[in-house]
């Protein structure tokens, strides 16, 4: 009895040891780890990768193979001319490429101005408490639904545009002028300009906000120098910190640009649906998408699917263009 | 490290310029950051044409004094000076006076180099344009003599349509103080303007400080107390919001009064 229960010295130290030994890193058979974890890791990771890569890669492709019979058979007369014929089997896309630029650059234009005066204010004028619920603000505008824009555009933005501003123009115009051949157009408040205003709107808020984020990031010693020099509010503003972003901010523009040019429903609500060459402002027109978006459901013939893809193709790449573009100044960042 | 206040003395020691010869006069000036006091009653004397230097342990207060001087603290809501600040007669506090008119006669140069994003001529042309309108024969006169005084002319003359921002750190900082000098300010503040600067950049630096004293005042902060001793006439030591001594700079490195100024520039401190 006595031999066999063991001593309490022994048995403190047998403790301390099995201890000692769940506390070696080094120990491999008490690893948890599955070992080759990393492997694995590295392995999925890569396989999203390749998911993604592969996806890009079928979908440029089917957008090339299923817009090829299309794009043989007219050639460089699917971009020059505007006869979009589905019946005699005609297509030429100038009209809704050109609609897709104009609506687009109208939209910049339209926008940029008033969201500079947004950025600058929410950065530089209001006090920051108010800054930050105005940024939120502006982040719901972002937030709405583009068939919501396309409902309010097509019910409230168009008919009170048609009432308030397009008849009172043509009334007031010259006839045969320039400007009445500008401002020409069914007075249905369903046009190019109208369009370009839904877009500006739904393109505002991202590039007001990304804007704001830049000019957040201009140094604060930068203002303080331009303040210390006696420079007034304004200066500091438009001569030292907008410069300062300036090459970052084409690229928020561009960003705001690749978002207009591949918007659909609003566009597709207000701009009036025409496939003829848009002859002046207020004259309804078609974008690339808003023309797929008509027609898909249709389109039965071949080649009038084929035109349609081929339409897809060339949106594509004039949206990959002008984000590629704007990934390369954004990524630049800093000042020149 | 910081200091704690564990010695008796506790006494205030201002040997000041004569009145009549400073160009700004800093009476019991309090300062707050929102609601934490950061200077009491401070006093500053700055004599006309010569450099007065503020040391002090970080914190203590100089930085914050400095600021006050052209009331760039304005841009940060929140912040708040009373007391007296009094240049040209008027006191600088009084929130109706021109802040952009009081900034073009007391420039600032910064602790990091603020090259503005525009090219050297321009840089330094800019500030002057803000002030009045200069016919281009004589701005070039003005952008070379700015420069010639800043000790930057030799190296930048070639190069004057270059971004300021392609300079080294030194040259960014000497182009920032001839930035500051081409609209001809009564004073120029330096708030610790070498700290980022190498011992040679260091060097030319101080000697500019040196040759422009001739024609305005300088008040520098800086965390180095040779290079106070070196160039400046007066200094101010000051500890935890307060100004402790205030003299001329040839005893005060050799022979200061309290003991908290003598703790610090021994290193006993900070």
């Amino acid at each position: 009895m006595a031999v066999a229960a063991p001593s309490p010295p022994p048995q403190g130290q047998a403790a301390a040891s099995a201890g000692n030994d769940t506390l070696r890193v080094t120990d491999a058979q008490g690893d948890p780890r599955q070992p080759g974890g990393d492997h694995i890791f590295r392995w999925l990771s890569l396989t999203a990768v390749l998911v993604m890569m592969a996806t890009l890669l079928g979908l440029v492709l089917s957008l090339v193979s299923g817009g090829w019979m299309a794009l043989s058979h007219f050639g460089i007369s699917f971009f020059t001319t505007s006869t979009w014929d589905p019946v005699a089997d005609q297509y030429g896309a100038a009209a809704p490429i050109v609609g897709t630029l104009i609506t687009s650059f109208l939209a910049l234009l339209l926008a940029l101005p008033v969201a500079i005066g947004v950025a600058v204010f929410l950065v530089e004028i209001c006090p920051q408490m108010i800054a930050r619920w105005l940024a939120i603000a502006v982040e719901l505008l972002a937030g709405i639904p583009s068939i919501v824009y396309g409902m309010w555009g097509l019910f409230v933005l168009a008919p009170w545009f048609a009432a308030h501003v397009q008849l009172p123009l043509m009334m007031a115009v010259t006839p045969g002028s320039w400007l009445e051949t500008l401002i020409s157009g069914v007075p249905n408040g369903a046009n190019i300009f109208t369009a370009s205003l839904i877009l500006a709107v739904m393109i505002l808020p991202y590039i007001a906000a990304i804007l704001r984020e830049l000019l957040m990031s201009v140094p604060s010693h930068m203002r303080e120098a331009a303040y210390g020099l006696g420079c007034t509010q304004r200066e500091v503003v438009m001569r030292i910190m907008l410069p300062y972003v300036r090459k970052s901010a084409i690229g928020a523009v561009m960003l705001g640009l690749g978002r207009a040019l591949g918007e659909t429903m609003a566009v597709t609500f207000i701009i009036g649906n025409s496939h003829n060459f848009p002859g002046s402002l207020f004259d309804s027109g078609s974008t690339i998408s808003s023309t797929i978006a008509n027609e898909f459901t249709e389109a039965t013939g071949d080649m009038h699917i084929s035109a349609l893809i081929a339409l897809g193709l060339v949106l594509f790449l004039i949206t990959f263009a002008t984000i590629a573009t704007a990934r390369l100044l954004l990524g630049r960042g800093g000042p020149k | 490290m910081t200091f704690e206040d564990t010695t008796t003395d506790h006494r205030t020691v201002m040997i000041p310029p004569p009145e009549a010869d400073r160009v700004i006069d800093v009476h019991n000036l309090d300062f707050f950051y929102g609601k934490s006091q950061a200077l009491f009653g401070v006093d500053l004397p700055v004599a006309r044409n010569k450099v007065t230097a503020l040391i002090g342990p970080s914190g203590c207060g100089k930085s914050t004094l400095l600021r006050t001087l052209n009331r760039i603290y304005d841009l940060y809501p929140g912040q708040s000076a009373t007391g007296e600040i009094m240049f040209d007669g008027e006191n600088v506090l009084d929130q109706a006076k021109n802040s952009e008119q009081l900034r073009a006669r007391i420039g600032m140069v910064f602790q990091r180099p603020t090259p503005f994003p525009m090219s050297i001529y321009d840089n330094i042309a800019f500030g002057v344009r803000l002030h009045r309108s200069v016919s281009k024969a004589d701005m070039d006169v003005i952008v070379e003599r700015s420069l010639t005084r800043a000790a930057l002319w030799d190296e930048v003359k070639d190069k004057l349509s270059l971004s300021g921002l392609g300079l080294s750190g030194g040259q960014q900082q000497r182009l920032c103080v001839a930035r500051g000098i081409a609209i001809n300010p009564d004073v120029l503040l330096l708030d610790e303007p070498a700290s980022a600067l190498d011992p040679l950049s260091t060097a030319k630096l101080e000697s500019t400080l040196i040759e422009l004293k001739s024609s305005l005042t300088i008040v520098i902060v800086t965390h180095n107390l040779q290079q106070a001793a070196r160039i400046s006439d007066y200094t101010g030591f000051m500890l935890l919001g307060k100004m402790i001594e205030f003299r001329p700079s040839s005893d005060a490195f050799v022979s200061p009064e309290t003991q908290q100024m003598q703790d610090y520039i021994t290193g006993r401190f900070g």
